[in-house]
């Protein structure tokens, strides 16, 4: 569950890029986080992935209050999400494995129980029989399905993305969005920022409308 | 296994993998240190066997006990009782008739020492301390000086002095050498990871997003420098080693000239493991301030 109370983010310089927001989260729901260009959604993505801290307010995800939150404990809280980036960030002096073994090597598990794990996220989203590649070889779409196996791959109770659709073409797009789907329907709690409105056509989410920096819907 | 151990052997096969991704960078690296370390590991063995030719040069740190004239057996006795119990030393007794047979026996000596009346030499003792201190054999022979029956003590004090002085400004000297490498050991492993930091940035982040500690990250650099101190600091003394080799002979026959039987002393297990040891923790410590430094430019 993801609760958020007045949660306001200013940048240095006086922006405001989150105001006020007040909104809930349920676990298990799907969620598309909308708005123009500028409207807000990158940063609340950041907010609930702890990658930015609030300015005021409140933030609470899992029980667990973010605002309040030490230094120190914020690496463990992170490996409870699962990110996906807008520019992907794979590693590409790694290959696709190594890529995905990342967040394990991180959790400190046993390297034959990490490949395994690994393995079977590639498998997930088709790219198991590419495990070997350098993420350079792999189209947008690959790359994308990349990042998604690297994020899914310590099982996090909230999959995180940030305009992961953004530089695909539509086919490639929908790839993309069946398997948010899929971790969906088996209980994984989806937040998702887009301008892409064909996610709700196609899924009918809960939606959360980003207007300058304010929850608008 | 635990996860703690898993990070740790994680983090040191990765340090180990980078040392050789880049065999010729890590090939220089290692002759800099090594030969950083090289200097004052030389120095400090040359130091050590100089210590031990003091030692074993004949009559240096010796204190020469001659009794007075008319000393008895009685009284001999009793020096040896004394010497027994008051130093921590070997010694030998020299009767006044071997000391006047020895002279005897030397060139243009054997006239002169017929034409005199009686034996003008008297009983004496070499005394070789334990403890070639200085100021405890400078104690020792004032102690030795008031005992019944003894004319004279005498001590080469001024050359044990002469030579103690040199030694402790060579030591002196050889920690100034250390301090000054051993920066500029700190100082390589400092440039070495700070490109290493900046090479992996990316990868430094996009860890850091997805939960890696700042133990996880910096933990692969510390293992970094610290293998790559402990290798150079092994490569200083094979070279130290190789140096005394190269020595050995012409030291050997310098020292026969002078009737000595003096040969070098090699860096030992220790010595070697101590040597690694130090080049271990300087490289962890220029890891650590480097890494530090570079990470808090990346926050």
């Amino acid at each position: 569950m993801i609760e958020a109370s007045n949660l306001t983010k200013r940048y240095p310089g006086g922006l405001e890029a989150v105001k006020d927001a007040s909104f809930l989260i349920e676990a298990g729901q799907m969620v598309l986080i909308t708005g123009h260009s500028g409207a807000g959604k990158t940063t609340l993505v950041k907010l609930i992935s702890t990658i930015e801290r609030p300015t005021s307010g409140s933030l609470v995800v899992n029980g667990q209050n973010l605002s309040a939150l030490g230094r120190s404990a914020i690496p463990h809280v992170r490996r409870h999400f699962g990110m996906v980036f807008q520019d992907q960030k794979l590693l590409f002096d790694r290959n696709a494995l190594n890529n995905v073994l990342l967040p394990l090597e991180i959790a400190g598990l046993p390297r034959r129980e990490a490949i395994r794990r690994a393995q079977a996220a590639l498998d997930k989203v088709g790219l198991l029989a590419r495990e070997k590649a350098n993420p350079i070889a792999l189209s947008g779409g690959e790359q994308q399905r990349l990042a998604i196996a690297r994020a899914v791959v310590n099982r996090p109770t909230i999959l995180i993305a940030d305009e992961p659709t953004g530089n695909l073409d539509t086919e490639s797009g929908t790839a993309i969005l069946d398997i948010f789907a899929d971790f969906h329907r088996v209980g994984v709690t989806v937040v998702v920022a887009t301008h892409d409105q064909s996610w709700i056509e196609r899924y009918h989410p809960n939606v959360l409308r980003l207007a300058q920096g304010r929850v608008v819907e | 296994m635990n996860g703690w151990l898993i990070h740790h052997r994680a983090a040191f096969a990765a340090a180990f993998r980078r040392l050789w991704a880049t065999p010729l960078n890590t090939l220089l690296s290692l002759i800099v240190i090594g030969i950083a370390l090289t200097l004052p590991a030389f120095g400090y063995v040359a130091l050590d066997n100089l210590r031990d030719l003091g030692r074993n040069a004949s009559g240096v740190q010796q204190i020469s006990l001659f009794m007075s004239l008319e000393a008895s057996k009685r009284d001999v006795g009793e020096i040896e009782s004394r010497l027994r119990q008051a130093a921590n030393a070997k010694w030998k007794f020299v009767p006044k008739e071997d000391a006047l047979k020895r002279m005897q026996s030397s060139e243009g000596m054997a006239e002169i020492v017929a034409s005199l009346p009686r034996n003008p030499l008297p009983d004496a003792f070499i005394i070789d301390p334990a403890n070639t201190e200085p100021e405890a054999l400078e104690i020792l022979r004032k102690e030795i000086a008031g005992w019944p029956k003894v004319a004279h003590v005498q001590l080469d004090s001024a050359w044990v002095k002469r030579f103690d002085a040199f030694l402790r400004l060579g030591k002196l000297a050889l920690w100034m050498l250390a301090g000054l490498f051993g920066a500029g050991l700190v100082a390589v492993t400092f440039n070495t990871i700070r490109l290493q930091v900046m090479a992996q940035s990316a990868e430094i982040e996009v860890a850091r997003m997805i939960g890696a500690t700042d133990g996880f990250i910096r933990r692969p650099f510390y293992y970094f420098g610290a293998l790559q101190g402990a290798l150079g600091g092994l490569l200083a003394a094979a070279l130290v080693f190789a140096a005394l080799r190269l020595l050995a002979g012409p030291v050997g026959e310098l020292a026969a000239l002078y009737g000595g039987n003096f040969s070098l002393r090699p860096p030992g297990i220790g010595e070697t493991l101590g040597l690694a040891t130090l080049g271990a923790v300087l490289g962890w410590l220029g890891a650590q301030l480097s890494v530090s430094l570079s990470l808090r430019k990346l926050d």
